[in-house]
C-alpha cells in the first residue's frame, strides 16, 4: 500500500503533531503469554508509527480467530467480522474509500480454509491493501483442530494420530493466482525483519501478502521450535527491491540474494519448506488495480437527477 | 378445428380472392401469448408488441415464458420461450387468466402452453404450418398427435405458414419469423405501425441498417398477410393515461430505484432471476457515479456491500433465495454490528435450486428469522412495479436512519413484468447525503443508543476521535466486547426496539373494498394486482369481500387486529407452500401455513386461514376468485 495518499491528509491536518507508538496502542493484549501474536502487534504498530499513518484514516479489517482479534488491540479503526469473510469487507471499504489505509488481519484457518475462495480472487483484484496471514499452523481460539497448513502427522484434536495431508502453501498458492503483486514471509521470532517487511508491503502499491510464521505457545511450539532455536535452518531472501535487516545479518548467515521480480524462481523457493524462507518472494508494482480500473468519479446530486431524468426519458411512454 | 386459409400464398391476394371482411371483436380486456423455440425471438416480438400497446394508451402487463435452459431441445413442450401479454382499456395489474390469442412457432411449444391450461377454450390459435409437412416423418408424427391432443378443447386452430412466408425475404427464418409475427398482431389489434417501425430501429440500432430495413421488410409481410388471410380484429379502446408514464420491468426500476436513492455500489453474483438488475446497472450506473461489482461468490458480494456501506455510503446487493441462504452470516453481523444495508430478493421457487426462473413467494419467513441468534430486521414487499423504484428509495433510508438491514422482497413475477407507471418526479432528498467525516465529539461512543428507541449516531472511518473496533461479538455502547448478562441484554433490546419504532411511523395498509364484510383476503407483493381483480368480480357478483396488501413485513403495518376484527374470515392468498387442511394427516394442529398466514396468527391471535399454490406461476385472478366464492358459499376453499 503506497504512503503518498494518506500524506496529503496529514499534511491537511496538523503539520506539528508527529505519532507516536502510544497513539496507535488501544486495549491490552488478551492472547496468551508468548503468542506470536504479540510480537506481530508491535511490528504492526512501529510500521504506523514509522510511516505517520492517521489513525482515523487507518482500517484493521479482521475474520474470527486469534490472530483476527488484532484490530481490537490498534487504536484505529477496526472491523472485526466473522470468520473468512475479512477480505470482502475490506474490497468494499477500498471500492467505496480508496484513500483509507486498510490492513486485513487473518488467521491460517480464515484465510487458507473458510475464506480460502476470498483469498483466490482478493489476489486477483489485486487492491491496494497489507493483507497479514498470521500463520501459528493451527486453530488456536477453538481449540486445537488441524488447519489447512498444518504439518502432515502433526496430531492434533481433531486428527490426534496426526494430520493426514500435506500442508497447503499459502506462499506457492499465492504465488500461483494470476495478477499476483506482492508475496513476502517473516517470523514473529525476527521481529526487525516483521517491521522491514510489513513496511515494504505498506508502501507497496497493490494486494501486499505477508505470511507471517506465528508460534502459538498452546499448540504449536514443536512445530517452529527448531527454526526458532536454530538461525541456520533460516535462509534470509535479500535484495535491493527486496529488504535488507542488516542487524539480522549476524544472526542469520544464510543469506540468498533473489531478486523479487523474477516470479519463476519466487515460485521455486517457495515451494521449498526448508530451510525456512523469509523475505519478499515477488514484488510487482504494474499489476493493474481493480480500484483503479473501476474508479469512477463520484456525481452531484443535482448531476444524478439530471441523468436520472434523462434515463426515464429512454423509458418515457 | 384446424383451418387452413384459402389463401395460401405468402404474398396474399395472389390467388386472385378478395380478402374477406373482417369481423371486429370488441374487448375490454385480451390476453396474448407468443411463444416459440428459444433463440426465435418471441420474447423481444412480444417485448415491442407490449410497448407499442402501452404507448397507446392501453394498460399494459408482460410476463415472460421462460425455460430454465438457455437453448433447451428444439420443439419441445418444456422449452418454450415467449410472452404473455395481457392488454386492457383501463391498467392493467396482473397477468390475467387464460389467453385469448396464441401465436406458436411449433406445435410442441403450443401443447406445453396447453398443458398448463394457458388457453382459453374459446383461444385463437396461430400455428406455423411448417411442421405438418416436414420432410422428417417423425415430426409429421409429432404434429398429428399434437393435433389429437389440442382436439380435446374447443380452440379455433389457423395454420399460418410463417417459415414458408419469411423465406421470402431471409435465409434463416430462425431469426425472421418474430418479425413477421409481429406484422400479423400489428394488423389484427389494429397497432401504430409507425410506431413499431421506430421501436424495432431502436432495438436494432447496434445492427447494420440493412438489418432494421429486413425487419421492417418481415413486419410488412407479417400485416399483409394477417390483412389478407385473417378474418377478424380486435378493438381493445385505450385511454390515454393522464401525466407522463414510464414502462419499465420490475428489475429495471429496482436499478433505477437504487439510483435515486443516491446508492453507489450494487455487489452481487450472477443468480436468476435477480441477475438482470445487474444486467441493467452495468450499462449505466457508472454514468452515475455507480458501479457494480460481480463478486466471487454470493458470500462476497454481501461482505462488499457491507465493507461499502460501514466506510460511508449505504451499499446494496441483490440476489435470490439461494443467496439470501449464503448471505445469512452476513446479514447477522451488519445486524449487530448495525451497519445499513440494504438486501433485494428476487425470490424463485424453493427450496434448494428449485425453480429457477419461476415466481414464488416463499422467502418471507426467510427473510424474517433466517438466521441464528435473535437478528431484527426491517422486510418490505413491493406489489407493483412503481413500488419496486419506490422502495428502494425508502430501503435506502431506513437502512440508514435506523442503522439496520433491509431487505426487499421482490419476485420473479415482478422481476419480468411490464408495465406502464407514472413517472417519478426526482427529489433530491432521495438521495443520500454526503459522508460524515466530521471529528466526533469527545466522549461519543459508537453505540449509544438512546435507551427508548434503541437509535445512535453512527460513526465512520475517516472521522477523527470515532476510533474504534466494529464487532460482531456482543458488546456494549463502546463497541467493547462485552461477555456479562445485562450488556448482551441490552444490545439485544436495542437492536429490537427500532423496529418498534419504525412501527409507529407506518399507517394501517389500505383496504381495497368495503371496510368490514365477510371476508377479507390478505396479500402481500405481486400477487395484489391478481387478488383485486378477483375481489372486484366478487363484489359486482353481491359478495361482502374486501383484501389488503401488506408492504411492511417486518415490522408489521400496524391495525392489523382491529381491521381483521371487522370481517367474519381472514384469509390469506399466497405463493408458497401450505397444506391443504383436508390432506391426509393433517389436523388443524399440525397443518403447515402459508408463511403470512403464519405470521399473522403469530402477531394477531386472529385465527387467519390461507389459501396457497406454488404451480411456478403467478395466481391467476380466475382462481382466487373461484376460491373466495367457496370459502363464502361452503366455508372452505375448495
Amino acid at each position: 500500500m503506497r504512503g503518498n495518499s494518506c500524506s496529503l491528509l496529514t499534511a491537511g491536518q496538523d503539520e506539528e503533531h508527529e505519532y507516536g507508538l502510544q497513539d496507535y496502542a488501544s486495549a491490552t493484549p488478551r492472547w496468551c503469554p508468548g503468542c506470536g501474536d504479540h510480537g506481530i502487534l508491535t511490528g504492526v504498530q512501529r510500521v504506523l508509527e514509522a510511516e505517520q499513518l492517521p489513525p482515523e484514516q487507518t482500517v484493521f479489517v479482521s475474520g474470527i480467530g486469534c490472530a483476527s482479534r488484532l484490530p481490537h488491540y490498534v487504536k484505529t479503526y477496526g472491523f472485526h467480522g466473522i470468520h473468512g469473510r475479512a477480505l470482502p469487507v475490506a474490497t468494499g471499504i477500498k471500492l467505496h474509500r480508496p484513500e483509507l489505509n486498510v490492513f486485513v488481519v487473518m488467521g491460517d484457518g480464515d484465510c487458507c480454509s473458510i475464506g480460502a475462495g476470498h483469498w483466490i480472487h482478493a489476489i486477483r483484484y489485486n487492491i491496494d491493501m497489507v493483507v497479514l496471514l498470521l500463520d501459528n499452523e493451527i486453530y488456536g481460539l477453538t481449540k486445537n483442530q488441524t488447519s489447512p497448513t498444518t504439518p502432515q502427522g502433526f496430531p492434533s484434536n481433531t486428527q490426534p494420530r496426526g494430520s493426514y495431508l500435506p500442508p497447503l502453501n499459502p506462499l506457492v498458492t499465492t504465488l500461483g493466482v494470476s495478477n499476483a503483486s506482492f508475496v513476502a514471509q517473516t517470523a514473529d521470532w525476527a521481529p526487525a525483519h516483521v517491521f522491514e517487511v510489513i513496511r515494504a508491503a505498506y508502501r507497496h502499491p497493490g494486494f501486499a501478502f505477508v505470511r507471517i510464521l506465528q508460534r502459538c505457545p498452546q499448540y504449536t511450539t514443536a512445530i517452529f521450535d527448531s527454526a526458532v532455536r536454530d538461525p541456520s535452518l533460516v535462509e534470509m531472501l535479500v535484495h535491493e527491491n527486496g529488504v535488507i535487516v542488516p542487524e539480522l545479518q549476524g544472526i542469520y548467515k544464510n543469506q540468498r540474494r533473489h531478486d523479487p521480480s523474477n516470479l519463476d524462481q519466487a515460485r521455486r523457493l517457495a515451494e521449498d519448506v526448508e530451510p525456512v524462507r523469509l523475505g519478499i518472494f515477488y514484488r510487482n508494482e504494474d499489476r493493474p488495480r481493480y480500484e483503479e480500473t473501476r474508479h469512477v468519479p463520484p456525481h452531484s446530486v443535482e448531476d444524478r437527477l439530471r441523468l436520472l431524468n434523462k434515463e426515464f426519458d429512454r423509458h418515457a411512454l | 378445428m384446424t383451418e387452413t386459409p384459402s389463401t395460401s400464398a405468402p404474398d396474399g391476394g395472389a390467388a386472385g380472392v378478395a380478402p374477406p371482411e373482417p369481423r371486429l371483436i370488441k374487448l375490454s380486456e385480451h390476453t396474448i401469448e407468443i411463444v416459440s423455440d428459444p433463440g426465435e425471438g418471441a420474447q423481444k416480438c412480444g417485448q415491442i408488441f407490449g410497448q407499442v400497446s402501452a404507448r397507446m394508451g392501453n394498460g399494459v402487463w408482460t410476463v415472460e415464458i421462460i425455460p430454465a435452459e438457455i437453448q433447451p431441445p428444439a420443439r419441445s413442450p418444456a422449452g418454450g420461450s415467449g410472452n404473455r401479454i395481457r392488454i386492457g382499456s383501463g391498467p392493467v395489474t396482473n397477468w390475467g387468466d387464460q389467453a385469448g390469442l396464441v401465436v406458436a412457432f411449433n406445435e410442441q411449444v403450443l401443447l406445453g402452453r396447453h398443458r398448463l391450461d394457458a388457453l382459453s377454450d374459446d383461444a385463437i390459435i396461430l400455428l406455423d404450418s411448417l411442421w405438418s409437412r416436414h420432410d422428417d416423418e417423425r415430426i409429421r408424427e409429432e404434429w398429428q398427435k399434437g393435433m389429437k391432443e389440442l382436439a380435446g378443447r374447443s380452440y379455433r386452430l389457423i395454420e399460418v405458414p410463417i417459415e414458408e412466408a419469411c423465406l421470402e425475404i431471409v435465409d434463416t427464418p430462425r431469426r425472421g419469423k418474430n418479425m413477421f409475427v409481429l406484422g400479423m398482431l400489428a394488423c389484427l389489434y389494429q397497432r401504430d405501425v409507425a410506431l413499431i417501425m421506430d421501436l424495432i430501429a431502436q432495438s436494432f440500432r447496434k445492427k447494420s441498417p440493412d438489418v432494421v430495413k429486413i425487419n421492417h421488410d418481415l413486419l410488412d409481410l407479417g400485416y399483409r398477410w394477417a390483412n389478407d388471410n385473417l378474418d377478424f380484429r380486435f378493438d381493445v379502446p385505450a385511454t390515454k393515461p393522464e401525466g407522463p408514464m414510464l414502462v419499465t420491468n420490475g428489475n429495471q426500476a429496482v436499478a433505477l430505484g437504487a439510483i435515486a436513492a443516491g446508492m453507489d455500489l450494487c455487489a452481487m453474483y450472477p443468480i436468476t432471476p435477480a441477475t438482470s438488475v445487474s444486467h441493467y446497472l452495468s450499462d449505466i450506473f457508472e454514468e452515475f457515479g455507480g458501479m457494480v461489482h460481480q463478486a466471487e461468490d454470493e458470500i462476497a458480494a454481501a461482505g462488499v456491500a457491507i465493507g461499502a456501506s460501514y466506510a460511508g455510503k449505504v451499499a446494496f446487493t441483490v440476489t435470490s433465495g439461494p443467496g439470501l441462504a449464503l448471505k445469512t452470516e452476513f446479514l447477522g453481523l451488519a445486524v449487530m454490528g448495525e451497519i445499513p444495508l440494504v438486501v433485494v430478493d428476487v425470490q424463485r421457487g424453493g427450496p434448494s435450486t428449485g425453480l429457477p426462473t419461476k415466481v414464488e413467494q416463499s422467502d418471507l419467513l426467510a427473510a424474517l428469522f433466517g438466521q441464528p441468534g435473535d437478528a431484527p430486521r426491517v422486510v418490505i414487499a413491493p406489489a407493483t412495479i412503481d413500488e419496486c423504484f419506490h422502495l428502494m428509495i425508502t430501503a435506502r433510508r431506513i437502512a440508514e436512519t435506523f442503522r439496520c438491514v433491509v431487505i426487499v422482497l421482490s419476485d420473479a413475477n415482478l422481476a419480468s413484468g411490464v408495465q406502464p407507471y407514472p413517472r417519478p418526479e426526482v427529489d433530491p432528498r432521495w438521495m443520500a447525503g454526503p459522508i460524515d467525516q466530521s471529528p466526533v465529539a469527545q466522549g461519543a461512543r459508537p453505540f449509544d443508543w438512546d435507551p427508548d428507541t434503541g437509535l445512535s449516531h453512527r460513526i465512520i472511518p475517516g472521522q477523527p476521535g470515532g476510533m474504534h473496533t466494529l464487532t460482531g461479538l456482543a458488546h456494549d455502547e463502546s463497541s467493547e466486547i462485552a461477555y456479562d448478562p445485562d450488556a448482551h441484554e441490552r444490545g439485544c433490546a436495542m437492536r429490537s426496539r427500532k423496529l418498534a419504532v419504525i412501527q409507529k411511523a407506518l399507517r394501517p395498509p389500505a383496504l381495497h373494498g368495503d371496510p368490514d364484510g365477510d371476508l377479507l383476503v390478505v396479500g402481500w407483493g405481486s400477487t395484489k394486482g391478481a387478488i383485486e381483480e378477483a375481489v372486484d368480480r366478487a363484489r359486482a357478483e353481491g359478495y361482502r369481500v374486501s383484501s389488503t396488501n401488506i408492504t411492511f413485513l417486518s415490522p408489521l403495518q400496524p391495525g392489523l387486529k382491529e381491521i381483521f376484527g371487522r370481517f367474519n374470515r381472514v384469509m390469506t392468498v399466497e405463493i408458497n407452500y401450505s397444506d391443504a387442511p383436508d390432506a391426509p394427516y393433517i389436523t388443524p394442529e399440525n397443518r403447515r401455513m402459508g408463511q403470512l398466514a403464519w405470521l399473522l396468527r403469530a402477531n394477531t391471535l386472529v385465527d387467519v386461514d390461507c389459501w396457497t399454490r406454488v404451480p411456478g406461476q403467478p395466481l391467476r385472478p380466475g382462481r382466487i376468485h373461484e376460491v373466495i366464492r367457496n370459502v363464502l358459499l361452503k366455508g372452505r376453499t375448495a
